[in-house]
């Protein structure tokens, strides 16, 4: 009886997490532009303009969605594109070398996950601050990187490699397929782990993360250590879809990756965020790019228009926060 | 009480300084229902309240930091309005609050008189003769002997307070509101403290003064408030209440103020072993031994080194020599390693050091018993909530649910969530570091009830605290630390207040 009255005084669930409603403000404001786009542009509906916004959402997602982990510590990794350009790099040689594509594959993500690995052990036991510890590894990985490929070009891969990332199966792009999967993973891994549960923890609070027992070094150098790795899973589709690889790719992606990151509300200062928003974050970023693409808008304006829905985006999350507090 | 309305007759005319009326609401929250609070001038007036009784609040709205919704100022018999700090200010009203607003690498001087430097005969530049001999004359009128250029960083908590209160005197401060003023300073410092009020207290200043310390209510108080989930419950004169009655008065109910604790005869097994462990954090050569079923006392003055054994038992410090046996079996390692054999620590922050205070009290309550709880490492929210509302109705944790961001749970509360993650984690060993702390009397007996069921259960406990007082009550016996190392072991019956002190004492 007694357990009966206390469950009835029991507080009834709450329907929705914050991190649910910020992510369904996300998807209202990608549904809004896709809306605005269709009555401005007739070709935006098209299905081959459709599947060309997925596929570039997808290769911003891939580097942004292990960054959001990186962010979630309150940490930042500013080495993502140059470990895109290196591990590119270095997985085209060994193609051309042995021939292999898969071996290549391995590589490629060995070589990303290496160097998040190095970012993770500069954090844990340097303790230098994450921000400047990656801006060092960006420079480091550049000099490498222009250093191995002396102005060459790696051209020309095999057809079967050349499919991840432009070819097609049952209609949709292949990197949407990983998309999917990437986006599946880091979801469950983020949500439901406690890998997860304890980097969520670290970010709001590292002292009190470590005093409550958890390995806050060890799951650190994961976390960079998976950054790195999605980075060199990037650099494997850039480098099938390109079909080249020169030291200069990774230069555009960082910045853009971050922009994925806070716009799909990940929170700079750690232990907010999802996996699922920086997907949003992506998606609205491609959204925005195309569209102005299809209204030949001048590619000018795409830095401009891409800082202040930056800006927008932190200061709203804010704004929401603060409210719900 | 019939004589509640005679005991807050005036001692003098005219109140200095008379709020009437004051209510101050937040979503879902009354913190302020109706108050009416009156400062005369020259007196100690004391704010007494549990947690969450409204004595932050009232505080804030006196300095402008709040605006009241309601309710009505009167200055001096006239009609007033206090909307921001500033209106706060030209009143002479300036508070010290617990966490000083000084700023670290600048000189007393400069703290003093920032932002209202003179200036130097340049334009832009500032006079730092006069700030000098301005900061030294200030200084001076309360009996602060120090050079005005040290660097505030370099001075300790109660030389800081002085500093803070000189730059309340310095703005021509007439009222004075001090948030638990000794709650970080030790007896001698507390004397000092003492001393300034009654020299303030002379010179015509009034001082509003919050605190959870009985002692000082009667040995300070001219008058007392007692708050109580934000409303006015009395007002009264120190020799016409008793300790309990006030405690009465503050918790609305019968409070046991005894402390909780059922001795037990024979100690059980020993459970850890610390043996000449030295650490460069500033302990040397520490020997203690914990049984479980045993409360263990860790006293000795603030800084003689007691949180850094607690530390370096739970791994978050480097050891440089000695070693810790647990269970039998030696340790060394992170805290995670620590936490994993069966050791927890309660920290003496709770909010920078033990919670996550953005999080929810679910997230916070099982964060150290995940591995424990999700044995597949695949975690389940609803897993997670169960044990947390489990936890919050054992530890009888106030909160509407589990979900709710435990940064808004009172300091009570709080420390039960810090509790209770480790009562999660199944710990054989709590290591307390002033669990008491900031913590209302109610939640204080509970959590002695808590822990003494811990230990009667099989567990053992280590408790660090300044609280002479509670040492003595609840402890089976006691280490004394100075300067960095064991001073001496008080067993029950040699465990008094006298004792603690003598051994605690640094002999020049």
């Amino acid at each position: 009886m007694t357990d009966i009255s206390k469950d009835a005084i029991a507080p009834p669930r709450s329907f929705l997490s914050q991190d649910a409603i910020q992510v369904f403000y996300r998807l209202l404001a990608a549904l809004l532009i896709c809306a605005v786009l269709a009555v401005l542009s007739d070709s935006f509906l098209s299905l081959g303009n459709i599947l060309n916004v997925l596929r570039q959402a997808s290769l911003t997602f891939f580097i942004a969605s292990g960054l959001t982990l990186v962010v979630l510590t309150a940490g930042l990794d500013l080495s993502v594109g140059a470990n895109v350009a290196l591990s590119a790099c270095i997985a085209g040689t060994v193609i051309h070398k042995t021939g292999s594509p898969a071996l290549g594959i391995l590589t490629g993500l060995a070589c990303g996950g290496i160097v998040g690995l190095l970012n993770g052990v500069m954090v844990t036991a340097l303790r230098i601050p994450s921000f400047i510890a990656t801006y060092g590894m960006l420079w480091v990985l550049n000099g490498l990187t222009y250093w191995y490929m002396a102005g060459e070009t790696l051209h020309g891969f095999p057809a079967g490699f050349r499919q991840i990332g432009s070819g097609y199966l049952f209609g949709l792009p292949i990197p949407v397929y990983l998309l999917l999967v990437f986006l599946g993973i880091g979801t469950l891994f983020a949500q439901r782990t406690i890998w997860g549960q304890e980097i969520y923890a670290i970010g709001a609070n590292p002292v009190a993360a470590r005093l409550s027992g958890i390995p806050v070094a060890r799951r650190l150098l994961l976390v960079y250590a998976v950054s790195g790795t999605m980075a060199g899973l990037a650099s494997i589709i850039f480098l099938s879809r390109l079909n080249s690889a020169e030291a200069d790719i990774g230069e555009s992606l960082t910045l853009p990756a971050i922009a994925a990151v806070l716009i799909g509300g990940t929170s700079l200062f750690g232990g907010v965020g999802t996996v699922f928003g920086t997907f949003i974050g992506a998606l609205i970023l491609t959204l925005v790019l195309n569209g102005m693409n299809l209204l030949s808008v001048s590619a000018n304006w795409q830095p401009l228009v891409t800082g202040i829905i930056v800006i927008l985006a932190v200061w709203l999350d804010m704004k929401t926060r603060r409210r719900a507090q | 009480m019939s004589t509640a309305a005679l005991a807050i007759e005036p001692t003098s005319p005219a109140p200095l300084l008379e709020l009437r009326g004051i209510s101050k609401e937040f979503p879902g929250v009354k913190a302020l229902d109706d108050v009416s609070f009156a400062v005369f001038p020259g007196e100690v007036h004391m704010l007494l309240g549990e947690n969450g009784a409204g004595k932050s609040s009232l505080m804030k709205v006196l300095c402008g930091a709040y605006r009241a919704d309601a309710g009505e100022f009167y200055y001096k018999g006239e009609p007033v309005a206090i909307n921001s700090t500033a209106d706060a200010q030209k009143l002479g009203i300036a508070v010290i609050f617990q966490e000083f607003s000084l700023v670290p690498h600048l000189d007393i001087a400069q703290n003093i008189f920032l932002g209202r430097e003179p200036r130097g005969r340049i334009p832009g530049t500032i006079d730092r003769r006069k700030i000098l001999a301005d900061a030294r004359h200030v200084l001076g009128m309360i009996g602060f002997e120090i050079n005005p250029s040290t660097i505030v960083d370099k001075l300790g908590v109660a030389q800081q307070q002085m500093v803070e209160i000189a730059k309340a005197i310095s703005q021509n401060a007439r009222i004075l509101v001090m948030d638990e003023p000794t709650a970080a300073l030790s007896d001698r410092e507390t004397e000092l403290l003492f001393a300034l009020i009654a020299r303030l207290k002379a010179d015509g200043v009034s001082i509003v003064y919050i605190s959870h310390r009985m002692a000082e209510v009667f040995a300070l108080g001219d008058r007392i408030t007692v708050l109580r989930d934000g409303r006015r419950i009395d007002g009264v004169r120190p020799a016409d209440v008793t300790p309990d009655q006030l405690v009465r008065m503050m918790v609305g109910r019968n409070v046991n103020m005894t402390y909780p604790r059922n001795f037990s005869d024979k100690p059980g097994e020993l459970l850890l072993e610390i043996k000449g462990l030295s650490a460069s954090t500033g302990i040397s050569d520490i020997n203690i031994e914990v049984r479980r079923g045993e409360i263990v006392g860790l006293c000795g003055l603030v800084g003689s080194g007691r949180s850094e054994v607690a530390r370096a038992i739970f791994g978050a410090d480097p050891v440089s020599s000695g070693e810790i046996l647990f269970d039998g079996k030696a340790m060394s390692g992170e805290p995670d390693l620590a936490a994993r054999r069966g050791i927890a620590l309660i920290p003496e922050s709770r909010k920078s050091e033990g919670l996550a205070l953005l999080r929810s009290v679910s997230d916070n309550l099982v964060v150290s018993a995940l591995r424990k709880l999700f044995p597949s490492g695949l975690f389940d929210q609803r897993g997670a909530q169960r044990t947390s509302d489990g936890l919050i109705r054992q530890l009888r944790i106030a909160t509407p649910s589990a979900r709710q961001t435990v940064g808004l749970l009172s300091g009570g509360n709080q420390q039960k969530v810090v509790i209770g993650k480790w009562l999660a984690a199944g710990s054989k060993l709590f290591i307390f570091d002033e669990p008491t702390r900031g913590i209302d009397i109610g939640a204080k007996s509970e959590i002695f009830a808590l822990i003494d069921r811990l230990v009667a259960e099989g567990a053992a406990a280590l408790m660090i605290s300044s609280e002479q007082v509670e040492i003595c009550h609840v402890c089976d016996r006691a280490y004394v630390m100075r300067e960095g190392r064991i001073a001496g072991h008080l067993t029950r019956s040699e465990l008094t207040e006298e004792n603690i002190v003598r051994l605690g004492m640094h002999h020049a």
